[in-house]
């Protein structure tokens, strides 16, 4: 609570950017750094997330091979440190002879860009319609609220799947439709945040103040739901790799020769059992940067939520 | 002998920040047959001293005594499951709000009945019987009925009725009550101190009221023990404590009552200087 | 109760008119005219064209054929397959038994396995078991689990050989379908071997389906189960002289299971969800890999019929947990 007040204050009387307000985000964000610093796994997920997000950036650089380079001579190359393994493959060759490695440094562009429009776009959607269903109620609320329900009906995975069957195979309309199925979360989220701090004292005395409509609902009210939004959305974040990494894995998602990790997957299936490591490196990318995500969502949410904090 | 006997009990807690002392030395004994009341505000540690008896605390806490026992039994060191024979039994205890004390999703009469059928070798027969009567003693009506109802189902002093019954159940030699009347609307505080009372003299029991409400220590403590901040203030007997109170927390207390209120302002214990008192606590 | 049920079910009405008019459209946003592809590659003539289109329907105003279709869901007819030519609702009735066996063994075991895991979890809270149990969990909640199922036939498939790697039963067992559930049919048939042959067949994508449930169980018993061992009745049951174990296991762990039964009820919308991969993985003749062979075949009328039928399952499941979630919340129940 004590974190809110400030902020709550400042917002009722219409103040903002002052020093006073730039100094209590500051104290707020060193607070947050506290808690969230004591939990073990949330700075060892932040830490291989900032890694892997380096690794994204520095492909060209990092990367021995061109990821799309196919060497005829070097087909199904096992890893180094196997039995007829070199190191010019660290990890081996696919089926094609396309270094994995390769492929897998710039699979990780793939999937925190995946990541990062899924929830940008959904994040934007849901809590725009969420905002307004929740400030405004009525027959707009139901309406939406119903529509929500009608899409969280369905299985994310299958809707999705149907979605860019529709639409057509690719990255683009796949990060479409996982952005669609994912966006009800955060409308109903947004929406309850916004009724029960709709309520307050500090938004009733900032309509008086002679606030309007849309600055109460989105500089007034907004900021006080952010907690349970930013936990949303790292969960979110590490859904869509997850889900664009499924889609891709039942074709319906990038297109090979894309060295998304999902994809690549796809294509190694035949081979699981001749060659471990086409199946094994992607998969583990992919486990570790959910994992990496999931840590940090974990320490997140109880750095952010007051109710779970130790006292 | 005396019933429970403590000598310079101390508790600490764990926490994030540092070592926790919530008692410091607080000595104190019960006769069979007597009351003794508790009093201090909040946070002085008076509840965590009988937890400790009772071996309720969290394991984030240290419990150090030069002497605690029960009937002249050590109770300190004693293994979880010989303790679990006392405790229940011999010596129960109420808490401060009945209705979050009951588990809501067990009827009261299923939750009245485990603790027989844990200390006791009564059947399913006899022990429905002794429920009944039990219920019966602490003035539920239609307690046939009662026992098959949920905690939700009642009122908070119905709710305390069945936590006295429970605690009684055993025939204990000494009841702990934490603030048993604190969460009560004030003409149910009345009844069930009386029940407490009427009870603790029809068994001959000990009784330990712990409160931080002076006009229930005057109604009800044959003796009483001052706490604040985890220390032992006064210890006294009730007549010579309001007559003559010693320490300078213990008199911030009795004009802290209504009917002792000069002016047109009630005096609060932050009125008094306490720190430069001498304290006449300990052993 | 029984007024509740029924209020309950015609909440779920607009909910499911929702869903169907979502799985209608599907149908009409799909590129593509429906007739050309019935006719596949032969192409029509223009007569023919039109005695299709009005023999289907499709030269009727939307909102017509949208009722017409609604008309039939009343009546159990959701369409015929275009490519088995059979119905669809027939089709769905003969593969779900297959994902009703999966599903139910990977929620047995995500519970059984799920609440002690969460339960021993909370009573050793910040332990290295405390530790290990959530640090597992964590790993099985990130699961890419179209990899985890490629890893475990790999590892005993491949190496060990201990386990098939597709279908449920091995070809060399024939038996007429009598519940559907592989692992009583096979039993009945009374056929040597063959219930040894279903079982394992039945082991891994069971496990493989089972790794979020059973992670997000033991997560949310741990969570629940902390917040109860905080509870007054739970000192009271202490100060009671109860053994830990009924404490814990009677006390504490009944008032916790309340929002556990919860997020049981929400799995089942992730095990759906999972079916898809884990059929497909296991070759597992089931609806998950039906609507993907679906979606690939272009048969839309599997899609539009299979998507109602799971959404409405979905659904159907929800609203028994809450009602079960009234059963073993007194609070709720009076």
């Amino acid at each position: 609570m004590a974190q809110t007040n400030p902020k709550q204050a400042d917002a009722a009387i219409g103040l903002e950017g002052g020093p006073a307000v730039a100094a209590t985000r500051r104290a707020m964000l060193a607070e947050f750094w506290h808690y969230f610093r004591q939990n073990r796994g949330a700075v060892i997920g932040l830490f291989i997330f900032t890694t892997i997000v380096i690794i994204a950036i520095l492909a060209p650089v990092l990367a021995p091979h061109s990821p799309s380079m196919q060497n005829r001579g070097a087909l199904l190359v096992p890893p180094v440190w196997e039995a007829g393994g070199t190191w010019q493959y660290v990890l081996g060759t696919d089926a094609i002879g396309r270094d994995i490695l390769s492929r897998l440094l710039y699979g990780a562009r793939f999937s925190l860009f995946i990541g990062l429009v899924v929830v940008t776009l959904s994040v934007t959607v849901g809590v725009t319609i969420g905002v307004f269903a929740g400030y405004f109620r009525g027959v707009i609320d139901v309406a939406v609220m119903r529509l929500m329900d009608v899409i969280l009906a369905f299985p994310s995975l299958l809707l999705a799947l149907v979605l860019v069957a529709i639409l057509g195979p690719g990255l683009m309309n796949a990060m479409i439709a996982i952005a669609l199925v994912l966006q009800p979360h955060f409308v109903r989220l947004t929406r309850a945040a916004v009724m029960s701090e709709k309520g307050r004292d500090y938004v009733t005395a900032a309509r008086v103040a002679g606030a309007g409509r849309f600055r109460l609902m989105f500089k007034t009210i907004l900021p006080n739901c952010t907690a349970p939004l930013i936990v949303q959305a790292t969960l979110s974040f590490s859904t869509a790799i997850l889900d664009a990494a499924a889609l891709g894995f039942l074709g319906m998602g990038a297109q090979p020769p894309t060295p998304e990790w999902g994809t690549m997957l796809a294509e190694a299936r035949e081979f699981i059992l001749r060659a471990w490591w086409v199946v094994t490196f992607p998969g583990l990318a992919i486990l570790i940067t959910v994992l990496a995500i999931n840590l940090v969502g974990d320490g997140l949410r109880d750095a952010l939520d007051p109710k779970l904090k130790r006292s | 002998m005396a019933l429970l006997e403590i000598e310079n009990l101390t508790v600490e807690f764990d926490t994030s920040g540092g070592t926790l002392r919530a008692v410091d030395g607080v000595s104190l004994s019960v006769e069979a047959g007597e009351v003794l009341a508790i009093v201090g505000e909040s946070g002085s540690g008076k509840s965590v001293s009988m937890l400790a008896v009772m071996g309720l605390l969290p394991w984030t806490a240290t419990v150090k005594a030069d002497r605690m026992t029960f009937q002249g039994r050590d109770i300190l060191n004693l293994s979880p499951s010989d303790r679990r024979r006392i405790v229940g039994k011999d010596i129960s205890m109420i808490f401060q709000e009945p209705v979050a004390s009951l588990n809501p999703c067990f009827t009261v009469g299923f939750q009245i009945e485990e603790t027989l059928k844990t200390h006791t070798d009564l059947d399913r027969k006899a022990r429905r019987q002794r429920a009944v009567e039990l219920f019966h003693s602490v003035g539920l009506p239609d307690p046939e009925r009662r026992l098959g109802s949920f905690p939700h189902q009642m009122s908070g002093g119905q709710c305390q009725r069945v936590m006295i019954a429970i605690a009684l159940a055993c025939g204990p030699k000494l009841l702990i009550a934490d603030e048993p009347t604190t969460a009560l609307d004030v003409t149910i505080q009345k009844q069930i101190l009386d029940l407490l009372l009427d009870l603790q003299a029809k068994t001959g029991m000990g009784l330990i009221l712990i409160t931080h409400d002076m006009a229930v220590v005057a109604e009800t403590a044959d003796r009483v023990i001052v706490q604040y901040m985890g220390r032992q203030m006064e210890e006294a007997d009730v007549l010579t404590l309001f007559e003559s109170p010693k320490h300078a927390y213990t008199k911030a207390l009795l004009s802290a009552l209504p009917e002792n209120a000069t002016g047109d302002r009630l005096p609060t214990v932050a009125d008094f200087d306490l720190e430069n008192t001498p304290s006449t606590g300990g052993a | 109760m029984l007024r509740f049920l029924l209020f309950r079910l015609a909440l779920l009405i607009p909910t499911f008119v929702g869903v169907s008019i979502v799985a209608f459209a599907f149908i009409r946003l799909l590129p593509g005219d429906p007739i050309m592809m019935l006719a596949g590659e032969r192409g029509i003539s223009a007569e023919r064209y039109a005695e299709l289109q009005a023999a289907y329907g499709f030269d009727r105003p939307i909102i017509v054929q949208y009722l017409d279709y609604l008309w039939g869901l009343l009546h159990g007819d959701l369409g015929t397959s275009v490519v088995t030519r059979r119905p669809v609702l027939d089709e769905f009735f003969t593969l779900f038994p297959a994902t009703l066996e999966l599903s139910l063994c990977a929620i047995t075991l995500a519970v059984f396995l799920g609440v002690p895991l969460g339960v021993i979890a909370a009573v050793k809270r910040g332990s290295w078991v405390d530790q290990s149990i959530m640090g597992t969990a964590l790993v099985g909640y990130s699961m890419p689990i179209f990899w985890w199922g490629l890893l475990l036939i790999i590892l005993f498939s491949g190496i060990l050989g201990w386990t098939p790697v597709s279908g449920r039963i091995s070809l060399l067992y024939f038996f007429p379908p009598v519940t559907g559930f592989m692992l009583i049919d096979s039993l009945l048939s009374g056929q040597d071997g063959a219930f040894r042959s279903a079982l394992s067949h039945l082991v891994l994508p069971s496990i493989v389906l089972a790794t979020i449930p059973l992670a997000v169980i033991a997560r949310q018993t741990r969570s629940a189960m902390l917040e109860v061992l905080g509870e007054d009745y739970v000192r009271t049951a202490r100060s009671k002289g109860l053994p830990p174990a009924r404490v814990i296991g009677l006390h504490a762990l009944r008032n916790a299971l309340i929002p556990v039964i919860t997020t049981i009820g929400l799995q089942i919308g992730v095990l759906m969800a999972g079916a898809i991969l884990t059929e497909t993985i296991f070759s597992w003749p089931g609806i998950g890999k039906w609507m993907v062979d679906s979606v690939f075949k272009r048969d839309y009328a599997v899609v539009q019929g299979g998507l109602l039928l799971i959404a409405g399952i979905i659904m159907l499941v929800n609203l028994i947990v809450d009602v079960l979630y009234g059963l073993v919340n007194p609070r709720i129940r009076h």
